[in-house]
């Protein structure tokens, strides 16, 4: 019934697409397993991609030629640029999406590829001959065979609903949960772990009273996440603001005895940065109100997304508090918010091209290694993808450093560190920060990708465009000079000092007070040519200019740094062989087996002497 | 195995044969522009344009300060010990001396090798084949853990206590910061720019004192740098004898080779100190003036603690001009000399003298000399109590780059740059510090920012 693929993907979420279609888009013959072909990319939180460092990620997703920049562009309601008033390095893109257009967006584009092929079942094993993988068998009792497989099983592993004293097993709201899959991974030598995380309640925005909340719009100017040439958004739905207050915290700690958080029914680690609405009034007492996001689900949907009300408490008390939030003193609930715990193996058991130690040709992406959020997922998901294709082809893997993507970072922090609660980004991860720049993601990656044949002409002929015209900028603004009696009657008017002598426009643009617009009014000759330059290029070639000292500092630390990040060591060192290395430090460099000294150094218990033991012992 | 290739990495300098006495030492400088490093302060012929393996006789010179007579072995990329361009620099083998020459390259942009590092280089360079590397595998771990126990020794008293807690703060800045960028948009209350100024003045005062301290520090270990200022015939010598004589432990560096040693060294009461340009340096190549200036504020320069000798109201004067330029923070002592005269015990009068510190001896018939030692000895206990003392250079150079990085700081602050940028020098402190309490900056971050603050969504 089945002819045997390369590459099985096991679950269709934000990892498992982008798993299935950066695979197929390379050459693979790629099977997608789901439980439910109606729930293909569900936006199983809240309806918004993007964020601080999480934006930072879908625009890096999408210079390598990823699928959720696009889809994000085609099915946003909202675009916002946030911190716009910080360095460049922090400017994030986020939206927020139409939650059905989205999904749907996403299985007509995976329908496009030629090389996806669809199967809904539940995977109950892993196939495996001689420590490799040969496929899988699913609930229907059929082996399906395939060079690799991605596991993106999300929260669905022996996933537990709970709502107050209620538990059910489940993988979100009304769907299943997959049983078998951990039970056979134990079995085979895998340690696993339990994580939590929850979700809001979603209400009927008809019932709610916008005029007593604070209403949040998009940017006047959408941006969006692909490189490519999307469309614009032309208009907008606002999100909204409005607080809790003592009274509904009140309420709140009337169910805490019912709770499953604090009645230790729930054993799985939440995520800190990401509390639930009681945990919040239970770590913060001094704080007697905390800030709630009302969203819109989508463009004509009236249902609504609480953001910063995410809660297990039982329904009744979810209802009965958000009464007393100004704005939903009539509100009407569609879905109580709730809690879910769920297997995850802890991230250490894997290669940094996300491979397992233990099976061959296995991958994980997305959830099951404990990370959270949509975007973390989709990049494990490519990542896996291009890797589980590049190994079956016998090809180098895609191994992205820190220095180069927030996914580098990601992958190196869960592969040496491992994580004990669901693992989100930020840009505080990052230490080379200022370089990973949403703005200039497709320079540093969209080479990388096409070389492998996953980015397209398109994008690569793009970029090259964008870096020419970046280049061509800068040269022309430093060779341009105004003399003082020509502008500084304008300087003065844009409140920045005058100058003494010749200066260059270039020197002139390195002054917080100027930017690219000041520019063209000082040199009006050079107006029409500055503004047949694409927007992209300008705002590259600005940042280089103002932000060149800093970004010149983190290159060299870069440097500085990379020459560990390129002594490699090979895979199968013995490292019992080395007497001088301490007890911790061969413990964790057995099962971690690093690829360079860099990725040894930063694994936790290998200390700076084991290092140095190290590089001694790497012949070069 | 892929070809080994000469990879030539940021200057390093250390001291290559062992630390402590012997007629010569030897300081190890490897690494790129190790020549031209080296050639800035040599005063001889241009090391730059001589070839390899060819040793060069000059003077090292560093701020217009002679500091020895070296031979400079210039070694050129790849044959040297470590591959890279390298010089070894001979000098006379005092402590001090060594001390200077390795400041004075770190000062300029070299950095003090870390336990084993030159071999570490060697190796990566393919100078040692795996059995070879092996064989020395076990010696530098080794030293690496005795240096990381004894650099913790050396974090004496409260300085390794202060340095926790100015780590301790710094993070707690920094988390503010960062907390500022990952959840700008959220319901966080960040502390005002004010706040953090005033928090990173704190640390700089907190720093400074640490970085002052050094000299002093380093003095406790090589002996407290002291001067005998005063005219000709003014008695230097005859005091410096009667200190010396009336001690029974006279420590010169090396019995029997006094020729070799550039000062005397005296121990009081288990604290060492070291009588600067007082005998024997090269006298015979200086040119003889009447009061020495040059050569007086030289020693001052480099002393802690200075003693003004005078006989007369002439001479008296004659100290004081020099002690007008002396940095206020030096210690000194007014030592009246020859009381024993019957027409020199007489009171002088004068503005600078008037201080406290005021002594009156007879070198030559040995009164006051007791009195002298128990001032000498207030005036360096005064200075151990009051202060918490950085011994090790490693530490030092590490504190001067945090001092940098919290200035550069400050200037963004002034400046009003964002967060982003402010985080990045931040960091670097944060950095330079951890390279000296041995710890990771990025996780102490998270840690900090998820154990204090509520944050939303």
């Amino acid at each position: 019934m089945f002819p045997e693929y390369d590459v099985i993907v096991v679950g269709a979420g934000h990892a498992g697409c982008e798993a299935a279609a950066a695979a197929a888009n390379m050459g693979s013959k790629v099977l997608l397993i789901t439980m439910n072909m109606q729930t293909i990319a569900q936006m199983s939180c809240n309806p918004a991609m993007g964020g601080v460092a999480k934006g930072q990620i879908v625009r890096e997703i999408d210079a390598l030629g990823g699928q959720s920049g696009l889809i994000s562009d085609r099915t946003m309601i909202q675009f916002r640029m946030l911190n716009r008033s910080k360095g460049p390095a922090m400017w994030s893109p986020r939206c927020q999406s139409d939650r059905m257009l989205f999904a749907l967006d996403w299985r007509q584009t995976l329908e496009d590829i030629t090389l996806v092929d669809f199967w809904q079942d539940t995977v109950k094993e892993i196939l495996i001959k001689d420590g490799k993988i040969r496929g899988v068998k699913t609930s229907l009792g059929i082996e399906i065979s395939s060079k690799a497989v991605v596991l993106t099983n999300g929260t669905f592993l022996n996933g537990l609903i709970h709502i107050g004293e209620k538990n059910f097993g489940g993988g979100r709201t009304g769907e299943k949960a997959a049983t078998g899959i951990t039970e056979q991974l134990v079995t085979l030598g895998f340690e696993t772990g339990r994580m939590k995380t929850g979700t809001p309640p979603r209400v009927d925005g008809r019932s709610l009273d916008y005029s007593r909340m604070e209403e949040q719009p998009g940017d006047e100017n959408p941006g969006k996440f692909s490189y490519k040439e999307t469309p614009r958004l032309t208009k907008q739905r606002s999100c909204w603001i409005t607080y809790t207050n003592t009274k509904v915290h009140e309420i709140l700690k009337t169910g805490f005895d019912k709770s499953p958080m604090f009645s230790g029914r729930i054993k799985g680690l939440g995520p800190r940065y990401c509390p639930s609405v009681e945990d919040k009034i239970n770590r913060f007492a001094d704080k007697d109100r905390h800030q709630i996001f009302v969203e819109p689900e989508g463009w004509t949907t009236v249902e609504v997304y609480v953001n910063g009300f995410s809660t297990s408490l039982p329904e009744d008390i979810q209802y009965k508090a958000m009464k007393e939030i100004p704005g939903f003193e009539n509100v009407r609930m569609f879905r109580p918010g709730y809690a879910i715990e769920y297997d995850y193996f802890p991230p250490t058991q894997l290669k940094l091209t996300l491979e397992t130690h233990l099976i061959e040709h296995l991958y994980f992406a997305g959830q099951i290694n404990g990370t959270t959020g949509y975007e973390e997922a989709a990049c494990q998901g490519l990542m896996a993808g291009v890797n589980a294709h590049l190994k079956i082809n016998e090809q180098n893997p895609l191994i992205l450093k820190r220095s180069e993507a927030y996914i580098g970072v990601l992958i190196d922090d869960l592969v040496n560190k491992g994580t004990e609660e669901p693992y989100r980004m930020f840009t505080s991860r990052a230490e080379y920060r200022t370089l990973l720049r949403q703005d200039n993601a497709d320079i540093r990656l969209t080479e990388k990708s096409a070389a492998l044949g996953l980015a397209d002409e398109e994008r690569l002929s793009l970029v090259k465009h964008k870096i020419d015209q970046t280049e061509k900028l800068v040269e022309e603004l430093s060779r341009e000079k105004v003399f003082p009696e020509e502008v500084n009657d304008l300087l003065a008017e844009f409140e920045t000092s005058p100058i003494r002598e010749k200066t260059s426009l270039l020197q002139l643009l390195k002054r917080p007070q100027l930017t690219m617009d000041h520019i063209k009014r000082i040199k009006p000759s050079m107006a029409s040519w500055l503004e047949s330059l694409s927007t992209d290029a300008l705002e590259q070639g600005e940042i280089h200019i103002k932000y060149d000292s800093y970004i010149e500092k983190e290159r060299l630390m870069v440097e500085k740094m990379n020459r560990m990040e390129d002594l490699m060591i090979v895979q199968n060192f013995n490292y019992d062989s080395v007497s001088a290395l301490s007890f911790e430090g061969r413990e964790k460099l057995k099962k971690t087996r690093p690829q360079t000294i860099g990725q040894a150094s930063r694994i936790s218990g290998v200390s700076p002497s084991d290092i140095s033991v190290l590089m001694i012992h790497i012949g070069r | 195995m892929e070809k080994p290739f000469i990879q030539q990495q940021e200057p390093i300098c250390a001291l290559a044969t062992a630390s402590g006495v012997g007629a010569i030492a030897v300081i190890r400088v490897s690494g790129i522009g190790s020549v031209e490093l080296v050639n800035r302060f040599f005063y001889g012929k241009d090391l730059t344009k001589v070839k390899s393996h060819t040793v060069h006789f000059g003077t090292l010179q560093y701020k217009s300060l002679l500091i020895d007579e070296v031979l400079a072995t210039v070694f050129r990329s790849p044959k040297s010990f470590t591959k890279e361009d390298s010089v070894e620099i001979s000098c006379h083998g005092s402590d001090y001396i060594v001390r200077q020459i390795l400041k004075m390259l770190v000062s300029e942009g070299a950095r003090m090798a870390k336990p084993g590092e030159f071999t570490q280089r060697a190796f990566l360079n393919g100078q040692f084949d795996l059995v070879q590397a092996e064989a020395v595998a076990d010696l530098i771990t080794a030293d690496s853990d005795v240096s990381h126990r004894t650099a913790l020794n050396q974090l004496r008293g409260g300085f390794s206590k202060k340095l926790y807690l100015l780590r301790e703060e710094l993070i707690h800045f920094a988390s503010l910061i960062e907390l500022e960028l990952d959840f700008g948009e959220e319901d966080v209350e960040f502390a005002q720019r004010d706040d953090l100024r005033q928090l990173i003045m704190h640390l700089h005062q907190t720093i400074h004192p640490l970085i002052d301290s050094f000299s002093f520090g380093n003095a406790l270990k090589e002996g407290i740098p002291v001067a005998i200022i005063g005219s000709p015939n003014v008695g230097k010598s005859t005091l410096l004898n009667a200190l010396l004589n009336e001690e029974k432990a006279i420590v010169t560096e090396i019995a029997g080779t006094t020729r070799d040693v550039i000062e005397d060294t005296l121990v009081l009461e288990g604290m060492k100190f070291r009588f600067i340009d007082t005998a024997g340096i090269r006298e015979t190549l200086d040119v003889v003036e009447s009061m020495g200036i040059e050569r007086s504020r030289r020693a001052m320069e480099q002393a802690d603690l200075v003693l003004f000798l005078y006989d007369s109201e002439q001479t008296l004067r004659e100290v004081e001009q020099l002690a007008k330029g002396l940095n206020t923070e030096k210690k000194y002592i007014w030592v009246q000399n020859k009381i024993d005269l019957p027409d020199q015990n007489s009171t002088f009068t004068s503005e600078v003298s008037s201080s406290e510190n005021q002594v009156k001896i007879s070198a030559h018939a040995q009164i006051g000399l007791d009195e002298l030692k128990s001032v000498i000895l207030a005036q360096v206990h005064q200075q151990a109590a009051t202060d918490t003392v950085v011994t090790n250079l490693r530490h030092y150079e590490h504190l001067l780059k945090t001092s940098a990085a919290l200035d550069e700081v400050l200037n963004g602050l002034d400046a009003g740059i964002t967060g982003d940028f402010l985080a990045q020098d931040i960091r670097l402190a944060l950095f330079h510090l951890g390279e000296i309490t041995g710890t990771i900056v990025s996780d102490d971050l998270l840690a900090n920012i998820f154990s204090k603050f509520c944050i939303g969504k």
